[in-house]
């Protein structure tokens, strides 16, 4: 039966906001897990702290969110990816970071320490690693005619690191193993007992084509936290910059996938538009990716008197050029040839993982962090959410070809209706301890970040990129396509590396 | 496509004019690079990018650089796949220790001559990361570094400066 997150029962902690969070006992963890793994709820992160771990969860029926927590002082909890998958990569990170055992993860290998590090459970109860790390077992396969086709870290574009191991027979992909963490920082650590301010730099640059929509996260988990409210106009720019990196980075995606067929005018079109977006974002906002202009409290910067006509121009320019290689992506059989029905992702498994973005989108899941729980200025503004249900290549570049369209008609309804005033609050984080849970939609998917505070410092805070659900998934689609499909299959996925390796 | 390609040959090229080079950047690579080795490479040069664990920002960056604004190839300068076939190695990155040894395999499957150009703020010392149980701090921990370009990330004319500075050194 689906039961509310309400009903969960467990000891409820003061001073968590915007959502509850609730200390919950094994019988309450494995509750929870039963109902992921049935799927009346969906996963929104996984992550341990000092003697416990947390869990994010959605009710999406309800539009509800909450925080379960399991204190483990012993040092083990109930997997819960035993019985709902999307959680193994989480708790494997958990038991690297933390040394944690989730009892029953069928997954026990390494995923973050890959065996360079000085130390063990870095952010648990840290000690020497061993002088030397066993060798990491990928998944076995036999049968007739396979082999085997190891491909990185080092890849041969201009792309983060990652190792992909591909089992083929003849052209056809029959299993694809991926291992990350070799962009792995250890961001979390860093932010152990610094101030919000430079915290946020560093979630800034957890990912940096998506740092306007971390900082954002970021940011409004300290003011959830704090319980400050942030002056409208801030609100509003905020709006215009992550519309503005969904811009730039949709381009590069719709140029780079038709690249990855062959068809190069469309990358270098869309490059232009890319350019042009990340000029005008220079211009209004003094930096072409936009770092460290939202911060915990406002933004850093105004917009100059010259801008909301510059942008307004941007804009004009992409309605006159855009639709042209709408047209020419449409009608180029060739490429399509290539998008339609390469790399499907089933509906059911992008539900079952919580697939955000234009992964989730294009199969079936219409889940939009702007929607839900929802942020302002976005309540107050008129968008739809495109959907498709083919879950091919084809339809992740229809989504982000229609999401330009929607940012074109959000950015004009920001620059018609943006307030005047301040663009900062002053935030004093000291005083007792609080928490607070953020999100924002960036162009692949919704940031979550959640964070305690104590004495004006960070205790604890963990971000969640929305790739942790879509890299495995890429697994999937690409189960049955051939080989020479894959590069094109993983730019129309494009997830995260540094985001997901933390 | 046809008015399209039909546009873009009437409209006057959008690339821009070369940036001049950096007399500081000139001035450390004085010292690492020999006139001979640039004699026998000629002007032409082979770029590999490395990711040693950046937050993908310079990547963008540095994609930036074939765009038609840069157009980084009229200047005889492109990337390749293969370390192989580089004559420079493009670091970004802190460098993770999960990237250390990934690094150092690229590097030493780089022929002679070669250079390292060490890209961004935290190549130069681990910047923002530094001090991280999980990062060495700077490429030139690893591997000998002849120039580095800054910024977080650097803008692709700064890229360019940097890369054209490496070419008439």
């Amino acid at each position: 039966m689906p039961t509310p997150l309400g009903t969960i029962e467990g000891r409820k902690i003061a001073g968590h906001r915007p959502c509850s969070r609730l200390v919950v006992n094994e019988d309450g963890w494995r509750f929870a897990a039963s109902q992921l793994s049935a799927g009346y709820w969906t996963l929104l992160g996984l992550w341990g702290d000092t003697d416990a771990v947390h869990m994010a969860l959605l009710d999406e029926g309800a539009r509800e969110i909450a925080v379960v927590t399991m204190p483990c002082p012993d040092g083990h909890f109930p997997s819960v990816g035993a019985l709902h998958p999307p959680a193994i990569r989480l708790e494997r990170a958990v038991r690297d970071l933390y040394g944690f055992e989730p009892v029953g993860l069928p997954d026990t290998r390494p995923w973050l320490d890959l065996g360079f590090w000085d130390v063990q459970h870095p952010l648990g109860e840290r000690r020497a690693a061993p002088a030397r790390c066993a060798p990491y077992p990928f998944l076995p396969t036999a049968g007739e005619g396979l082999h085997q086709i190891p491909v990185g870290p080092v890849h041969a574009g201009i792309i983060e690191p990652g190792h992909f191991r591909f089992t083929a027979n003849g052209e056809t992909v029959v299993r694809l193993e991926q291992r990350l963490g070799y962009v792995h920082k250890g961001i979390e650590a860093l932010m152990v007992g610094a101030i919000p301010d430079t915290a946020a730099r560093l979630a800034g640059r957890t990912s940096g084509d998506s740092t306007v929509a971390y900082a954002l996260a970021f940011a409004h988990a300290v003011e959830a936290a704090m319980d400050v409210e942030v002056p409208p106009r801030a609100i509003y720019l905020r709006a215009l910059m992550a519309e503005l990196e969904r811009l730039a980075n949709h381009f590069g995606d719709i140029g780079a996938i038709c690249n990855d067929a062959s068809f190069s005018l469309m990358h270098a079109q869309c490059g232009i538009l890319r350019e042009k977006t990340l000029r005008a974002a220079e211009s209004c906002f003094g930096h072409r990716l936009m770092m460290d202009a939202v911060v915990p409290g406002g933004v850093a910067r105004d917009l100059g008197a010259s801008c909301s006509t510059e942008v307004a121009a941007l804009l004009e320019e992409i309605r006159r050029l855009f639709p042209r290689l709408v047209e020419l992506y449409d009608n180029t059989a060739s490429l399509q040839d290539r998008t339609a029905a390469t790399g499907v992702l089933r509906g059911e498994l992008a539900r079952q993982f919580g697939a955000g973005g234009y992964i989730g989108r294009a199969s079936g899941r219409a889940f939009d962090a702007r929607k839900m729980p929802g942020y302002p200025p976005y309540d107050r503004l008129d968008f739809d959410v495109p959907v498709f249900d083919a879950g091919d290549v084809n339809a992740r570049v229809w989504v982000r070809i229609r999401e330009v369209e929607q940012s074109l008609g959000l950015i004009d309804q920001i620059l018609r209706r943006l307030p005047a005033g301040a663009i900062r609050v002053a935030i004093d984080p000291a005083g007792e301890a609080r928490e607070g849970l953020g999100m924002a939609e960036a162009f692949r998917g919704d940031v979550l970040v959640w964070m305690r505070l104590e004495r004006g410092r960070l205790a604890r805070c963990h971000l969640r990129d929305p790739s942790w659900f879509q890299w495995p998934l890429l697994e999937a689609a690409i189960e049955g396509n051939i080989v020479a499909d894959f590069p094109l299959c993983n730019k129309s996925f494009n997830c995260s590396y540094s985001g997901h390796d933390l | 496509m046809r008015r399209i390609l039909f546009d873009s040959l009437m409209r006057r090229p959008l690339t821009e004019a070369a940036p001049v080079k950096d007399e500081e950047m000139l001035a450390e690579l004085g010292a690492s690079v020999e006139r001979a080795a640039r004699r026998r490479l000629g002007r032409s040069l082979s770029i590999r990018e490395v990711d040693a664990g950046s937050c993908n920002g310079c990547e963008l960056e540095i994609h930036a650089l074939n765009n038609a604004f840069y157009d980084l190839e009229r200047f005889g300068l492109h990337f390749v796949a293969s370390p192989r076939h580089a004559d420079v190695l493009l670091v970004t990155g802190p460098v993770t220790r999960n990237m250390r040894e990934a690094l150092e395999r690229t590097y030493n499957a780089t022929p002679d001559p070669k250079w390292v150009v060490a890209v961004g703020d935290c190549a130069v010392d681990g910047g923002i990361f530094s001090g991280s149980y999980a990062v060495i701090g700077g490429v030139s921990g690893v591997v000998p570094v002849d120039l580095h370009i800054r910024g977080c990330p650097p803008r692709p004319t700064q890229l360019l400066q940097g890369l054209l500075t490496l070419l008439e050194a």
